[in-house]
This record gives C-alpha cells, structure tokens and sequence, in this order.
C-alpha cells in the first residue's frame, strides 16, 4: 500500500482529517435459483427497510440544510420503497420463478424504467432516475455495501473520489469537508475550481486515491505541493502541523492587504478581480480583498434543479450580487453550458467533440428564449450596482451583434413596460477562441471590453481537450504562442480605448502574472484565494522591467525558455 | 364504494409534490383507493402507478374508494386537492 501520492496542487492549503470515500460502491450480482422463498422475501424485507431509514436520514439532513424543496425529492424516493405495484410483483416472481431477491429486484424495476422512457414528457423520463437511484439503494442494502451519504457527513473529513460532479460537490457539507483528493481531473477541472471557492485545499489527478485510501485513512492533503500522505507517521503529522501553522501566518499576512490597491512598485495600478458561481461567493470574495467580480459563472444558477430558472429567480440572484459588491464592477458572462457543463432538464444531442460543439453562445442564439429571459434578469437587476455583460465562445462578429441586438430589444421592451435599467451596461466578450484573438483590432471597435478565457483560449490554440490527461501536457499557459495571442488582444483593445481582463486560471498564476502585467492586462479574474498572494507579488514587481520581460517572452521558442526568463527575473 | 370526479387545475398536473401529496395521503387509509384517467385505473397508493399516468393540466379524473374507511378517504383527498389547488 502507498503512504505517500501525488496529484496536482488545485487548490492551496494543508488539511489533516479522516479519508471520506465518495465511490460508488460494486452492485453486481448473478442470478440465482432460491431454495427457501419467505426467507427471500424476509431478505427484500430487510433491504427495504434499510433503505427506508437511510433516505428518512439524508431527507433529515436535506431539509435542514437544503431547504424542504430539496427534501421533497426524498418523498418521492421513499414512496417508491412503499410502493405496493412494485413490491408485489418483486414477491411475486421471488415465489413463482425461486429467483433470487436482487434478480426480482432488477427485472421488476427494469420493467418500470423502461415505461418511464418510453412516455413523451421529459419530466416523466427523469422519473427513471428516481427508480435507479432507489434500486441502488435496496440492491446496495441486499448485497450489504453501503452507498456513500455525502450530505450526511458530521465530522471533519477529507473527501476521497474519482471525480466530483457539481451534484456531488453541492450535496457536501461546507462545515465538516475540509479537503479533497480525486483520481482525475486537472487544475480547471470542476472539483478544482470547487475547492477554491470553498477556500478548501485539493489535490486532484492522483491517478490512484480511490484505490490506495481506505474510509477512515488518516490523511495530510498538501493543496500547495500535491501530496497526499496516508496514515503518517506522528514525526510527519508534527512537521505538517507546523507547515499549517506556517502556512496560516502567510495568509495573515497578506490578508494586512486585503483594502490595499493593487499597485507595482513604480506605480502602475491593475485591478484584481475574483471568479464567482453563486451570490454567496461574494462574501469570500470580499474577504480576500476583490476589487470587483471579474467572472460571474452563472451556470451555477441553471443546475441542479428540474427546470430553467425564471427571471425573477435569476433578478434576485443578480441583484443580490450587485449590491454586496457596492458599486464595484461585476462582470456577468451569460449562460455557458454545453462541453463539460450539462443541465438535466435542457437534454443536447450527444456529441463526439462537444468541446467544439453546441454550447454557450452558439446554444443561446439558438435557443433565445433562454438569452432573453437571462439578460431580461441582468437589465432588470443592472439599476442595483455596476453590471457590465459578457457573452462567452464568441467566434465571429455577427454572434456579437446578434447578441447585442437580443440585448437591445429586451432593454426596449423594459423600457416600454416602465421597468428602468441602467444606461451604462458595458457588453464585452469572452476572447477563447483564436479567431477572435486575431481579430480583436476588428471586434475592438464595437465591444466595450474583452475577456480573455485562458482555459479555452490554450485548448483551442494547442488542439488539445483539457479534459483529456494524456495530452496535458500540452496545456502551457506561458508558449509564446499564447502570449502573443494575449498581446493582440490587450493591444486591439487599448487602440481603441477599451480594456481587456483575464478569467483564466492563468490570470491567478504566479509565473504569468509578471508575464501579464508587461503585457498590459488591465484586469485580473482569480479565484478570491488567489487575490491576496497576487496583490503581495505585484506590489514587488516594476511595471518596467515586467514590459522588458514580456518583450523578451514574446520572442522565445519554447515554453521550457519563458518559465525560466521569468524565474530569473522574479527572484 | 365511492367516486367522485375532479379536473386538474394545477398548471404541473399531477408529478412531484402534488403525486407525492396524494399518495401519502392514500397511503393512511384501509380502504381500495383508485385512480382513473382516461379508462385507465392505478392504485393510488403507488407513486409509479399515478406517475405513470402523466396527469396534465385540465385532465379529467375520478377517484374511487372502497372499503371500511372510504368516506374519510375520500374526504381527506377531497380536502387535498381544494388545499393545494390541485383540482377541482
């Protein structure tokens, strides 16, 4: 067994507690003939009666800390374990076939799903998952494997996966999960991102964690190195206690400039910005000293539920954000979902490259009863601070100007119906894809702003899927290549006396934030964590000389060339 | 046995909390509860049986039931639905 694995640093800070292993237990089993029928039954008996008391647990937990709304889906699940037209004929074919109790159990509930399927409603279809999720339970309790109750956790733990979802990681206990460690998964990733807007340390891409971690492992998660120590020794736990300690007076430190400007040392003064996915990020993001929201990922509004969300829903959540950041600026993309990101109840086709598919804006121009709903919330919210609009996966100008146009309109209509909205809405785009980077001197003329997305942006420019480990290599932030491409893009946009930002993971990276202030990026969109720890380099690097080291950076070959130029630099 | 029929107004028909609500309901009774909608009948103590329906708005219903305690099962969904705005 390993006492030692290394994954990818995603998110800083060191965490000691207990491994909490969120896997899907194995629910195989064959079919079997039965001697003794009411023994069987007593068997099915037993199963469900467990499974009765362990979702009364979880709706316990959801109600307390999700609200009745999400509880009420727990009903749903425990009438199906009550349910007399399935566990009838489950007895039955226990008794007439002598099969065993998980065989009866399957073929009954497949019969069930299949009907479900079958019928046109898309809300009817989802109920098939209801009955999955209930028989894993019952075969769980028949084959005595436990499924993991994420929202039941009550003690400090660190959170053991392949991968986390965004279902996974909003069931978990913000109070007792104070880390997490996946098989998969890479700085952008979901569980990544995830973790550092808990503030939370992980370590993702360990290739081995859910094989080499038992529940109850005592860990140390190093979220600044990418090490995972299991049962260390008490020497190792002492030394980490003491990183912690050393770690957490950082922190104290650069919290001293958490009201600070974010200004060089001759003078030059950015704006850092932080990356947020709900309004109760803002809090955090206040905290680690944001000047303003820099990426309002609002795809987090439209999961996990049932449905779109309404206008009013969207208005309150806007509005929310708006007047916690008091007038700071508060850049809100529109709805990005599609690659990676899917919403239930808003099925797309399969595809095979969905990365270079039907998502984002492309889906919203198709769908603009979506877009519409959404920037009807924006414009309506937009009077309650300082809102500024940027639409995502932009490749062309015409997505823009249709965009724009949709933007307009519902702004028109408001006006007509006497609702008032704010004049001075700025609408930027996302630069992610190349084209658009090569022609930002063109788009720079009619958008108020540019964003540069730096996850996208190096996938599409190296052709290489982000999700995809075998190739992540060539995820490199610093390839000339990209830089220039950043360099086009910050010039277009000062020609024509706007300005650009960045939201990528690469705005909160300590090797190129020197990179881009020489750039002259005007704004930098981090994780709120990352803030703090920025401000502190930038307050220690000359606007000068970073110009000469992008200069120089431009000009090398490899990416291997400008990791050290700027090592050499900074130190 | 007693029936009696209803029309959906609720603008969700019968899925989620207003099926839950019903079979919970039904599920405190003795008696033979059914559900029927269009010539077909479900027991209306099982959630799959009701959603298997897909009870939409405007649907017309009939609640049947039958045995010991009928009339107060009848009653009990009869103030349900007047309750919720299921159906009237």
């Amino acid at each position: 067994m390993a006492t030692m694995i290394k994954g990818i640093a995603a998110s800083s800070g060191i965490s000691i507690a207990k491994a909490y292993r969120l896997v899907e237990p194995d629910l195989s089993f064959e079919k079997k003939t039965i001697e003794n029928e009411s023994e069987e039954i007593k068997r099915l008996h037993r199963a469900l009666d467990e499974a009765k008391s362990q979702l009364q647990t979880i709706r316990e937990h959801a109600e307390k800390n999700l609200g009745s709304d999400k509880a009420a889906i727990f009903d749903a699940h425990l009438l199906v374990l009550n349910d007399p037209e399935l566990i009838q004929p489950i007895e039955e074919k226990i008794k007439t076939e002598k099969v065993n109790a998980e065989f009866a159990l399957k073929e009954t509930t497949d019969m069930f799903i299949s009907i479900f399927e079958q019928m046109d409603n898309e809300y009817m279809r989802e109920r098939a998952a209801d009955i999955r999720d209930v028989r894993k339970r019952i075969l769980a309790g028949l084959l005595n494997v436990t499924i993991p109750n994420p929202s039941t956790i009550s003690e400090e733990v660190i959170v053991v996966a392949e991968d986390l979802t965004p279902s996974d990681t909003a069931q978990l206990n913000r109070t007792f999960v104070k880390g997490f460690t996946t098989d998969i998964g890479g700085r952008t990733s979901h569980s990544a991102i995830m973790a550092r807007s808990l503030e939370i340390p992980a370590v993702v891409g360990t290739k081995t964690a859910t094989k080499d971690i038992q529940n109850g492992d005592l860990l140390i998660l190093d979220g600044l190195t990418g090490e995972v120590h299991i049962n260390p020794s008490e020497e190792l736990l002492e030394t980490y206690r003491k990183k912690q300690q050393e770690y957490e007076a950082q922190l104290a430190e650069w919290a001293k400039l958490v009201n600070e400007p974010s200004v060089t040392k001759d003078g030059k003064q950015v704006e850092l910005v932080a990356n947020i996915g709900t309004p109760k990020d803002v809090e955090g993001a206040l905290k680690n000293g944001a000047e303003g929201v820099g990426l309002f990922r609002t795809e987090f509004l439209y999961m996990d539920r049932d449905e779109l969300p309404s206008e009013e829903f969207q208005f309150e959540a806007y509005k929310t954000v708006l007047e916690k950041m008091e007038g700071r600026p508060v850049v809100v993309r529109t709805l990005d979902i599609g690659g990676d990101k899917k919403l239930s109840y808003l099925p797309l086709p399969e595809e095979l490259n969905p990365f270079l598919g039907f998502r984002a804006i492309r889906l919203c121009l198709e769908r603009t009863d979506i877009l519409r709903t959404q920037l009807r919330a924006l414009l309506r919210a937009s009077t309650y601070g300082n809102l500024k609009i940027m639409f995502p996966m932009i490749a062309t100008l015409d997505e823009f100007r249709q965009a724009k146009a949709i933007f307009l309109e519902e702004k028109e209509k408001l006006a007509k119906e006497g609702i008032p909205t704010s004049d001075s809405i700025e609408l930027g785009i996302m630069v992610e894809i190349p084209s658009t980077a090569v022609l930002a001197d063109q788009f720079a003329k009619e958008v108020d702003f540019f964003s540069i997305g730096t996850n996208d942006l190096i996938q599409y420019t190296m052709a290489a899927d982000r999700m995809n480990e075998q190739v992540s290599y060539l995820y490199q932030p610093y390839n000339p290549s990209i830089l220039r491409l950043v360099k086009m893009v910050i010039d277009a946009s000062h020609k024509e006396g706007k300005w650009t930002g960045m939201c990528g993971e690469m705005a909160g990276d300590e090797t190129a934030i020197p990179l881009l202030l020489g750039l002259g990026l005007d704004e930098f969109s981090m994780s709120a964590t990352s803030i703090l720890k920025a401000r502190s380099l930038i307050s220690k690097l000359s606007q000068e000389e970073m110009n000469e080291l992008a200069e120089k950076a431009l000009n090398m070959r490899t990416v291997d060339e400008v990791i050290e130029l700027v090592k050499k630099a900074v130190n | 046995m007693l029936e009696k029929s209803y029309k959906v107004i609720a603008d969700t028909g019968i899925h989620a909390r207003p099926a839950t609500l019903l079979v919970q309901t039904a599920g405190k009774f003795d008696s033979e509860i059914q559900l029927e909608y269009k010539d077909k009948k479900v027991n209306l103590k099982s959630i799959m049986g009701v959603m298997s329906l897909g009870i939409g708005k405007d649907a017309e219903i009939k609640i049947i039931a039958e045995g010991s305690d009928e009339e107060s099962a009848m009653k009990a969904i009869a103030d349900l639905m007047e309750k919720e705005g299921l159906a009237e």
